[in-house]
């Protein structure tokens, strides 16, 4: 099928954004509505969270359109206390008697559990919302027209595959949208509702040469189109990364300098932050429990938590037990300042809440990051790079290797070994090892190029030594 | 039967819709309802901390012309809902529609492997397990000093028509239980996991695998760690036990065999339909079939019936795993092999239960014959990266083996290997092969999925083990064999 026929076809139902998929009540009377109910039938304490959510997402492949999908959506979630006791409960069936018995489950199921004096909600002076803009939500998102949406998939994908003539197939391109509402209501007073708005476009080329084929990705995303990098910057940078991946070795068993790549420092800050959740932290199951106030990393490392980063992917106005969002330094130049917690782990360590809650519709609720991140230090890529005489410098990792108790660390990687300061050639089918706890202690330089692709992010970083094992 | 009940669903509701989903001129469409309760229990510091119950029922309609798909879903089951979601999904084709008439028929079950649908355990009994979990992982030992322990169910309604005609109903329960036990002595602290569960009701932990197998299970492995060294570095000789570490299979081969990869030219294993890519001594298979496992289905998640597909053959690759979209491309037959998350989610090419037949060799035998390598029993997650094949697989008890004997525990370790080379290193298979106990879930593309994985005890001969320490050089351990011998 042409792409003219494309148009034509799909412009009539696809992504008008017409709001024709929802027609119920205001999700923050709902909320509120369901909340009194549940005090009604007997819960001393009642959070109710609505959320609704459009997506839509074009898949092209090869230049031809792969797969259009479009949806809307909409769930509540009740939590309950009768005493100190907890129960939760959510439903897709809103109707009046799909709210009945989701309060009427709530109620049944928090009557029981055990008694625990920590369960609770925030108290009422805690609660509130951030009231500045926040730069979450665009109407440019939902308003692009899907022809507009499949060419911009179309010109990355057309980018990346005319870069070079190595690069001879693709895994595809697409371009995703999505906005939702969540409303949050709860018996102590608070009631409170935001929207967001995401869009992003992704590039996968597939190169090949003798030595075998290769993939790699590179993507773009905002919450607003103008924000968005070019198409064209999109697959050209896709079609860089996985070029050099071509003809990558294994190396032999070493201990070296490990440089991690913005993507992949980003993993090792999603490993810090599961360390400073409090729920892992009051289990005694983070190897930094009760390592408050000592030095835990390099001088040179400062890491923040900020839920009101502008526009950020992690900012909203309060977390989801109604408390409002803040900026809390993690890390200060090396020491350990704050743990990230929710109500109840706060009040299990004896501490106040970050305004960290996390919760889905159901189940108590868990620990979130706002935007968590490694402050920028003072060099830029090439300069740590050049630092390093033998090294690997890691642009993938893969596997679960992490084990947080211990700070155990051993992953798959990929990426380029560095000699005498450049990116020498290209490495595969290799591990890297160590400990977390010793690996934020050996951060030896901080890179300048921060950026946020993500709630986590950080920038370049090396690690003074870790094991590589390949041959 | 539940949707014409509940919801008011005749035959030619389904026939409206799908007519409607085919009417801008689509060659295939079809329409998955779900109804899907869930509930859980959780227990932490000997308290049950956390119940919760849940429902999610919606309807996704796909619409197939050529290559290209489009798809829209509802939560609200109301007709005019599902009408706007086949309307929208219907625009993936722009032309006159095809198709006069649609007809569906309610096709006899082929399967049955899971209990039918019955009443939901009540919450003290799943309550009760736990509790039981908690003092069995405390009474193994005094140093577990952490317990937590969950209980999951889910009861799962489907209901699938296609503009082919076909209609099947399905009801699938799963169930699962899981225990973390953490150990200290001192400042050392370790962790172990152990659970499982499948296609049953509650039933099955009082019967095939109770609470305090999982706990003492987790215990134990928690208090192995303990005494752990530190992993080796680089390539070894690595033995892995029956079972879970099946999870090589899932990860080295069974994701490259999708047949969406191969069908667009991007996995390791595009174009080796034919050829060697295994040891004559493996075969390996997925059979969704098997009953009361974890990855089975009566039907999957596009109303074909499951089946048993052989992968590799002593060697030779032999199949792919087939959806309906990928079957239709590459006019195969189709393996029962299309699932999805839930109605939101469109279906693609998945794994059920994945594993290796026995093969001859005493599992002592294997270990013994070994002079120096690594033992693996327990694994973590693994992963892969389908176009280059270089797959990973995390170790969580695995001990060294020096000159044919299992000496000292370590630590935590990755291994990583090439798919489509890995299983050519395979030297021995065991003969006990052993399923795993039910706690597999598959991730792709952002759809997660339960899966059974299997496997006996097998030798390979070289696979990078991503430890910190460098390994004794091969030279010695070559010497401290022939010392052996010669002392023997």
């Amino acid at each position: 099928m042409s792409a003219g026929s494309d148009r034509r076809g799909l412009d009539g139902a696809w992504g008008t954004g017409d709001g024709g998929w929802g027609s119920a009540p205001p999700m923050l009377t709902l909320a509120r509505e369901i909340v009194s109910r549940a005090v009604a039938a007997g819960a001393t304490d009642a959070e109710s969270l609505v959320r609704e959510g459009e997506e839509f997402s074009a898949n092209l492949r090869l230049g031809e359109v792969e797969s259009l999908k479009e949806a809307g959506s909409r769930a509540a979630g009740l939590r309950v206390l009768v005493g100190r006791r907890s129960g939760s409960a959510y439903s897709s069936d809103l109707s009046p008697a799909g709210v009945a018995h989701l309060v009427e489950s709530a109620v049944a199921l928090a009557r029981a559990t055990s008694e625990d004096p920590y369960a609770g909600l925030p108290e009422p002076v805690e609660l509130g919302a951030y009231d500045g803009g926040l730069d979450l939500y665009f109407e440019d998102v939902a308003a692009l027209p899907t022809a507009a949406r499949i060419e911009m998939a179309r010109r990355a994908e057309r980018a990346a595959l005319d870069a070079d003539p190595r690069i001879v197939n693709s895994e595809g391109a697409a371009f995703d949208s999505s906005s939702g509402r969540r409303a949050l209501a709860n018996s102590r007073g608070f009631s409170g509702e935001y929207r967001r708005s995401t869009c992003s476009l992704y590039a996968v080329p597939v190169a090949r040469d003798d030595g075998g084929m290769q993939r790699d990705y590179w993507y773009t995303i905002a919450r607003s189109l103008a924000l968005l990098d070019a198409p064209e910057s999109v697959g050209r940078t896709a079609a860089e990364r996985v070029l050099r991946r071509l003809g990558a070795v294994k190396v032999e068993t070493a201990r070296v300098p490990v440089v991690f790549e913005p993507r992949t420092a980003k993993t090792l800050l999603e490993n810090l932050f599961e360390a400073v959740n409090g729920d892992a932290i009051y289990r005694q199951a983070s190897f930094l429990a009760g390592r408050l106030g000592e030095t835990v990393a390099a001088p040179a490392v400062t890491v923040v938590d900020d839920g009101l980063l502008p526009g950020g992917f992690g900012t909203s106005p309060f977390d989801d037990e109604g408390v409002p969002s803040r900026r809390t330094p993690v890390i200060e130049e090396g020491v350990l300042r704050s743990y990230l917690l929710n109500t109840y782990t706060a009040r299990k360590l004896g501490l106040k809440t970050t305004g960290n809650a996390a919760r889905g519709l159901a189940g108590n609720p868990a620990i979130g990051p706002g935007n968590f991140f490694l402050q920028p230090g003072p060099h830029r890529p090439e300069q740590i790079l050049a630092s390093v005489k033998n090294g690997f410098y890691v642009t993938e990792l893969i596997g679960f290797g992490v084990n947080l108790v211990t700070g155990d660390y051993s992953r798959g990687a990929a990426g380029m070994w560095i000699r005498d300061g450049e990116l020498a050639f290209p490495v595969q089918e290799v591990t890297i090892a160590g400990n977390l706890g010793r690996m934020l202690q050996d951060i030896e330089m901080v890179g300048s190029d921060l950026e946020f692709r993500g709630s986590i992010a950080a920038p370049t970083l090396k690690i003074s030594e870790m094991t590589v094992a390949g041959k | 039967m539940f949707f014409a009940s509940a919801y008011n669903l005749a035959e030619r509701d389904l026939e409206s819709y799908l007519a409607e989903a085919l009417s801008q001129g689509g060659e295939y469409a079809d329409l998955y309802f779900e109804y899907t309760s869930t509930s859980s229990v959780s227990l932490d510091e000997s308290l049950i901390k956390s119940a919760t119950e849940g429902i999610s029922a919606g309807c996704g309609v796909r619409v197939l012309d050529g290559e290209k798909t489009g798809y829209a879903y509802t939560d609200d089951l109301a007709p005019e809902k599902i009408l706007r979601a086949a309307r929208v999904a219907a625009h993936i084709a722009a032309g006159p529609s095809q198709v006069t008439e649609v007809e569906v028929e309610k096709l006899p079950a082929r399967h049955s492997l899971y209990p039918a649908a019955g009443a939901s355990a009540d919450l003290g009994q799943k309550i009760d397990l736990l509790e039981r979990a908690d003092c069995a992982a405390r009474a193994f030992d005094p140093r577990i000093f952490q317990v937590r322990a969950g209980y999951a169910d889910e009861n799962r309604r489907v209901l699938i028509a296609t503009s082919e005609g076909r209609l099947t109903e399905d009801y699938q329960p799963l169930a699962r239980l899981s225990v973390l036990a953490l150990a200290r002595d001192g400042s050392n602290v370790q962790r172990g996991m152990d659970g499982g569960g499948g296609r049953a009701t509650i039933e099955f932990f009082r019967t095939a695998r109770t609470p305090e197998q999982f706990a003492r299970e987790a215990a134990r492995q928690a208090i192995v760690q303990l005494e752990a060294a530190d992993a080796p570095a680089g390539e070894m000789t690595v033995v892995l036990g029956p079972g879970w570490p099946g999870i090589l299979l899932h990860e080295a081969v069974g994701h490259g065999l999708e047949a969406d990869f191969n069908r667009k030219q991007v996995s390791a294993f595009s174009g080796l339909m034919g050829r060697q890519v295994a040891s004559p001594l493996c075969t390996v298979v997925d059979d969704g079939t098997m009953p009361g496992r974890r990855g089975s289905l009566n039907v999957d998640d596009e109303g074909n019936p499951t089946g048993r597909t052989v992968l590799i053959e002593k060697g030779i690759l032999k199949g792919y795993l087939q959806d309906k979209l990928s079957s239709r491309l590459l006019r195969a037959a189709p393996t029962g092999n299309g699932r999805r998350e839930s109605y939101q989610h469109m279906p693609m090419p998945r794994m059920t239960n994945t594993f290796m037949l026995a093969g001859e060799d005493d599992p002592e035998e294997i270990i013994r014959s070994v002079p120096q390598g690594l033992y693996c029993v327990n694994f973590g997650g693994g992963q892969v990266d389908i176009t280059s094949g270089k797959f990973v697989f995390s170790a969580s008890e695995s001990y060294l083996i020096e000159n044919g004997r299992l000496t000292r525990p370590v630590r935590n370790a990755t291994l990583i290997g090439n798919g489509p080379d890995v299983m050519t290193k395979v030297t021995r298979v065991g003969s006990d092969l052993r399923l795993d106990l039910g706690i597999g879930t598959c991730g792709k593309e952002g759809q997660s999925v339960p899966v059974g994985v299997g496997i006996p005890t097998i030798k390979v001969e070289r696979l990078t083990v991503g430890g910190t320490q460098r390994p004794l050089p091969n030279a010695l351990g070559g010497q401290i064999r022939r010392l052996c011998e010669r002392r023997q």
